[in-house]
């Protein structure tokens, strides 16, 4: 362990800046974005000075932590606020500094019409701060903080424009459904507390060498609870759609590249308590899996851009929380398609804003067509994130998905073609659906009518845009050469060389296997939206319109949740009015009737008065009588 | 032979200082012109308190039993409390002064032509400001008498100018002057009981002196039914001045027909002294005999704290509702005279001060609550006033959250400390019975807030007259100690507590 001094700039940076920003009003109007864009540039290079730092360390002197102050003390439990810098959180800090600067400076352009850039700006420093927080905590109580606070700034940036009622609820949505994981993660973290008397991740870790299973498997399902809640898993994925009501480089930092992949940073930092459960394990890849074709499956159906895009977010996530579950070689590769996923996901999401930029904030795919001939730079960066995400060599996402769908194959046994199988179905469905976000938006006739005036964006939106298609071309390739990533991690997360497992298939047959699925949704995919497509939506199938409703997952809630939870609460209003009240009504009544009762002694007259004093000295005297007596 | 008794003027100067300011007033009335008139007398009387203020500020550390022979003494309670009635008396005067409460010439019979023509002069009724000051005399002694002929003269000397100011009402005379004599009347009954009860006591112990009574007592040299009667007919005199049931009956009447500015100043000051007194009878004469008295005081309280939060209930008029509450007051306060320990009186002190402000406060409100006709009380025209003065009607809120005991209010470290030195001293029962009256209490100024703020305001609802810089000042000074009290407690009880002793 390495003590350093100047992690705590990487949060305290961003959080004055926000503070200031919020605070000091219309007054930052003028300089507030660029302000916030300079904090956030900052702790960029913060970032990258700690990289590379770290890099010239080695062994164990990698981690570097550094103590705050004394949070909580109560009796022998003591919570320092400490902060944890490791070859994990590094990864993160990198990608939400470096994603984050980018999405700042598309912003300044992007939000230029907006009377309230400062406080978008100011909250996007917030969420800076916030989930930086989160991954350089080092213990779960104060990447609790962290949690709350992205939760917080995600409510705030989704509800932006709160002007709009269905905006407001969509906030309120995700806030809710977030509240659900949240109560996942205090309840690990109490268990935790109950268990091993402490809650640094360090604590944690010796104390579950010796833990009873149960109580592993217990915090394990809490903190898969706390994950599926953040990282839109099944089954608490419904508010991801909903959030898309955001601005979109809101989307594309929070709700794709870094803040829903929170869960999966939260199950890699568990790793001693995943490793010894294989319960929560098996946990994990189920809810992994199902998430991963749940995505697919409703992206497939989606006409709004954005939202095919936040389905595909769930199902690619749905793979990383699928790679956690496959034990210690598994960590590794989440990490890993997580960081392509940041790259290609922020970049396809940055070109959807683009698009919507040219076209006065049209966000039904059905109106593009043939965008690609007026936005190049769009349709090429965006073409770019397009091939890493179906996986197509030599761009990212091919290296980090193809070791996923293998590893799962090598999970062993029927779960290992389960879950394979279910790994490289998704791969074809994805390879469907993005192909026909591709097709409908930059290619075949074009749909728009005259009033729209489609036109590439300004330089500082695709500038980003360019810079992140270059890490969702290259990034795979950097990762994976000489197995980088895995060796970087392998101290965290306790991975050995070995893939371990039963190695099903060669790993050639795989790659093999999964190019031909890909091409394969390709081809479908040209075929139907190759030519015409009709610009309103056709009534389809009804796996279609199931899938369009988000495979009912709303309406389930609905039955499931929100009407019982009504009626309970209608019972409880009714109880509380009847019985309760009831009860406090009586007494004031019962009082009342005495107060008006003794008014009746306070007649006015002198007479009266003077007979209660003396009655009243009587009785005191009498009662002093008896009682000597 | 008869030697002239010693007198130590310097610790009598407070005193003296008011009882020579009050002949100043009379020579005022006598010699400066009518139209000058209330002015001069305002300053006379405001500079006569801050004199007498800053005079007891330099004495404060000096201690003596006997000041006047061992009639009077000089210790730390004397002096907290007379200079809790001084400044409260101050304020009091700030209020007294403010145009219109008072009858152009109080001799004039109600509605007769007499009254409309004085009032058409411009007469004044200016004898109030020396009658105030006569009054604050006697309720500086009357906590720091230690004889039974001396408390009784304390007694009357502040009794008798408020008997009088009571009936100065200008507004609703009839009302004003059968209250006055209402309380004369009761108020002579009660004195007769006071002063057969200082009888009973000498009989018992052959002396006058607190002290001497308190040898008595621990040495049961004397007959015990003389004792007992003593300390109940002296006790009846002292409850009736508090306002403690079942010799209450009074002061709703009282509160409700003097004018608004004497009611704050009776309710405030009139309390402070009374409760002191009593205070130091039962602390320092009858403290070896508080097995007999002690259960009696419990269940007084009981039912003073228990019929002033149920009667205030369903009262329609506020000044009849903050009479009750300061009879429920009365009960709280006498909690500390049960729980007989320096905290318990440090309690009592602390409770005196945040109450008197309080109420100074409330009733400052109350005057500036009008329609064309003067001041409208009755709570059902005060509906909705939080929208249409939200400052006056949110600092009455706050006099009222600090009568019921709400934290960050004085009201709720004064109760709370009461309730601890009671808890201490072992008297478990009062303690419940108090919260639960807390509780009680609550619903009646909760009830005063929700009609100011969260009910329509109907068509004849009042206005609030804009407050003169002397009322405001008032009510400014009253809601920042009250605040300030609740917040940061410990700079008055740290003060309360070094002061908390009774000298033997």
């Amino acid at each position: 362990m390495t003590t350093r001094s100047d992690l705590v700039f990487l949060i305290a940076l961003p959080l004055f800046s926000s503070a200031l920003l919020l605070l000091l009003g219309k007054i930052a109007n003028k300089w507030g974005h660029l302000f916030a864009t300079v904090i956030s540039a900052s702790t960029f290079g913060i970032g990258l000075y700690e990289f590379f730092a770290m890099r010239s360390r080695s062994g164990d002197a990698r981690a570097a932590t550094q103590h705050l102050f004394e949070w909580i003390s109560v009796g022998t439990f003591k919570v320092d606020a400490s902060l944890l810098l490791d070859q994990l959180s590094i990864c993160f800090v990198l990608l939400i500094t470096g994603v984050g600067t980018l999405i700042h400076i598309y912003s300044i352009a992007y939000m230029s019409h907006d009377l309230d850039r400062r406080r978008f700006f100011a909250y996007l420093n917030l969420f800076v701060a916030a989930m930086l927080l989160l991954v350089l905590g080092d213990s779960y109580l104060n990447l609790y903080v962290g949690w709350e606070g992205v939760g917080l700034a995600s409510y705030l940036l989704i509800g932006f424009w709160n002007q709009k009622p269905a905006y407001a609820v969509a906030a309120k949505k995700a806030f809710v459904a977030n509240r659900v994981g949240d109560v996942g993660l205090s309840l690990a973290i109490m268990i935790a507390f109950t268990q091993f008397g402490s809650v640094t991740f360090a604590g944690v870790k010796s104390g579950a060498a010796s833990a009873s299973p149960a109580a592993l498997t217990a915090i394990g399902a809490m903190l898969l609870l706390a994950a599926a809640g953040k990282s839109a898993q099944f089954p608490l994925q419904s508010w991801l759609g909903d959030a898309m009501a955001g601005p979109t480089p809101v989307s594309a930092l929070i709700h794709a590249a870094t803040m829903v992949t929170a869960g999966v940073y939260l199950i890699t930092r568990s790793n001693f308590i995943f490793d010894a459960s294989a319960t929560a394990r098996l946990l994990v890849v189920i809810v992994g899996a199902i998430t991963l074709l749940f995505g697919a499956i409703v992206g497939t159906a989606k006409d709004d851009i954005k939202k095919a895009l936040a389905a595909s977010t769930m199902s690619q996530i749905g793979y990383m929380i699928l790679a956690t579950g496959l034990g210690p070689v598994g960590y590794a590769f989440a990490i890993m398609h997580l960081l392509t996923h940041g790259f290609f996901k922020a970049s396809m999401f940055l070109g959807a804003g683009s698009v919507m930029h040219g076209m006065n904030d049209e966000v039904n795919m059905r109106r593009y067509g043939a965008l690609g001939r007026v936005m190049p730079i769009t349709a090429i960066t965006f073409g770019l994130g397009y091939l890493a995400i179906i996986g197509v060599p030599p761009f990212a996402g091919f290296y980090s998905k193809d070791k996923i769908i293998e590893t799962a194959f090598n999970a062993g046994g029927s779960k290992g073609i389960l879950l394979g199988g279910a790994a490289l179905l998704g791969a074809a469905i994805t390879a469907f659906y993005m192909t026909r976000v591709f097709v409908l938006t930059f290619m075949g006739s074009k749909r728009w009518d005259d009033q729209a005036h489609p036109h590439e964006s300004p330089s500082l939106m695709w500038i980003p845009m360019v810079l992140l298609s270059v890490g969702s071309v290259a990034s795979g390739f950097l990762l994976s050469k000489g197995s980088a990533l895995v060796h970087w991690l392998a101290p965290v997360v306790n991975a050995s060389d070995s893939e371990g497992g039963v190695e099903l298939m060669k790993p050639i047959v795989v790659s093999a296997l999964a190019l031909g699925v890909v091409v394969l949704g390709v081809m479908t995919a040209i075929i139907k939206y190759g030519r015409s497509v009709p610009v309103e939506a056709p009534e389809g199938s009804l796996l279609t319109r199931f899938a369009r409703r988000d495979l009912g997952q709303d309406d389930l809630n609905h039955r499931l949740l929100v009407l019982p939870g009504q009626a309970i609460t209608r019972t409880l209003v009714s109880t509380d009015y009847g019985f309760i009240d009831g009860i406090v009504r009586a007494v004031g009544w019962t009082l009342g009737y005495i107060s008006t009762s003794l008014k009746k002694i306070q007649n006015g007259y002198v007479r009266s008065y003077a007979l209660l004093m003396t009655l009243g000295a009587i009785a005191l005297l009498a009662t002093i009588w008896l009682v000597t007596l | 032979m008869f030697t002239s008794p010693h007198l130590n003027y310097g610790l009598l100067a407070p005193i003296l200082i008011i009882l020579a300011g009050a002949l100043v007033g009379v020579g005022v009335e006598a010699f400066v012109r009518k139209t000058l008139r209330a002015t001069v007398q305002l300053w006379v009387a405001l500079a006569t308190v801050l004199v007498a203020v800053v005079d007891l500020f330099i004495v404060r550390n000096q201690r003596s039993t006997t000041i006047a022979i061992d009639s009077v003494t000089f210790d730390g309670a004397t002096v907290f409390m007379q200079g809790t009635i001084l400044v409260l008396a101050f304020f009091a005067l700030l209020l007294i002064s403010d145009r219109g409460s008072f009858v152009a010439q109080a001799s004039a019979i109600p509605g007769s032509q007499d009254e409309v023509s004085a009032d058409l002069e411009g007469k004044s009724q200016t004898e109030v400001f020396p009658l105030t000051l006569f009054a604050i005399s006697g309720m500086m002694l009357f906590p720091a008498a230690t004889d039974l002929i001396t408390l009784f003269v304390a007694l009357e000397i502040l009794s008798l100018p408020l008997y009088l100011m009571a009936g100065l009402s200008r507004r609703r005379r009839l009302l004003s002057q059968e209250a006055a004599l209402k309380y004369f009347l009761l108020g002579a009954y009660s004195s007769a009981f006071f002063l057969f009860g200082g009888a009973f006591l000498y009989g018992y112990s052959g002396s006058l002196s607190l002290n001497g009574i308190a040898a008595a007592v621990a040495a049961s040299a004397g007959n015990d039914i003389f004792l007992l009667l003593g300390i109940i007919f002296l006790m009846v005199g002292l409850l009736f001045k508090i306002g403690a049931a079942p010799f209450h009956s009074w002061t709703p009447d009282v509160y409700q027909g003097a004018p608004t500015p004497i009611t704050g100043f009776m309710a405030a000051c009139t309390k402070v002294a009374a409760v002191g007194a009593m205070a130091r009878i039962f602390y320092v004469a009858l403290s070896a005999d508080l097995v007999q008295w002690r259960p009696i005081i419990t269940v007084i309280s009981i039912i003073t704290m228990l019929l002033g939060a149920i009667a205030a209930m369903t009262t329609r008029d506020v000044k009849r509702t903050l009479a009750f509450s300061s009879i429920a007051h009365a009960g709280f306060l006498l909690i500390g005279i049960v729980a007989l320990n320096q905290s318990g009186l440090k309690a009592t002190l602390f409770y005196l001060v945040a109450y008197g402000f309080a109420t100074l406060g409330a009733f400052s409100v109350v005057t500036l609550v009008r329609d064309s006709a003067g001041e409208v009380t009755d709570m059902n025209r005060w509906v909705g006033l939080g929208k249409k003065s939200p400052l006056i009607a949110g600092a009455f809120c706050l006099f009222l959250l600090s009568f019921g005991g709400i934290p960050l209010t004085s009201g709720f470290i004064a109760k709370f400390s009461i309730f601890t030195a009671a808890y201490e001293g072992g008297n478990t029962t009062i303690v419940v019975f108090g919260v639960l009256t807390s509780a009680i209490a609550l619903f009646f100024y909760l009830r005063v807030i929700v009609l100011l703020f969260f009910t329509e305001p109907k068509s004849d609802a009042v206005s609030v007259s804009i407050p003169s810089p002397k009322v405001s000042f008032v009510l400014a000074a009253s809601a920042i100690v009250t605040i300030v009290l609740g917040v940061y407690p410990s700079i008055l009880l740290n003060t309360a507590q070094s002061f908390a002793t009774f000298l033997r």
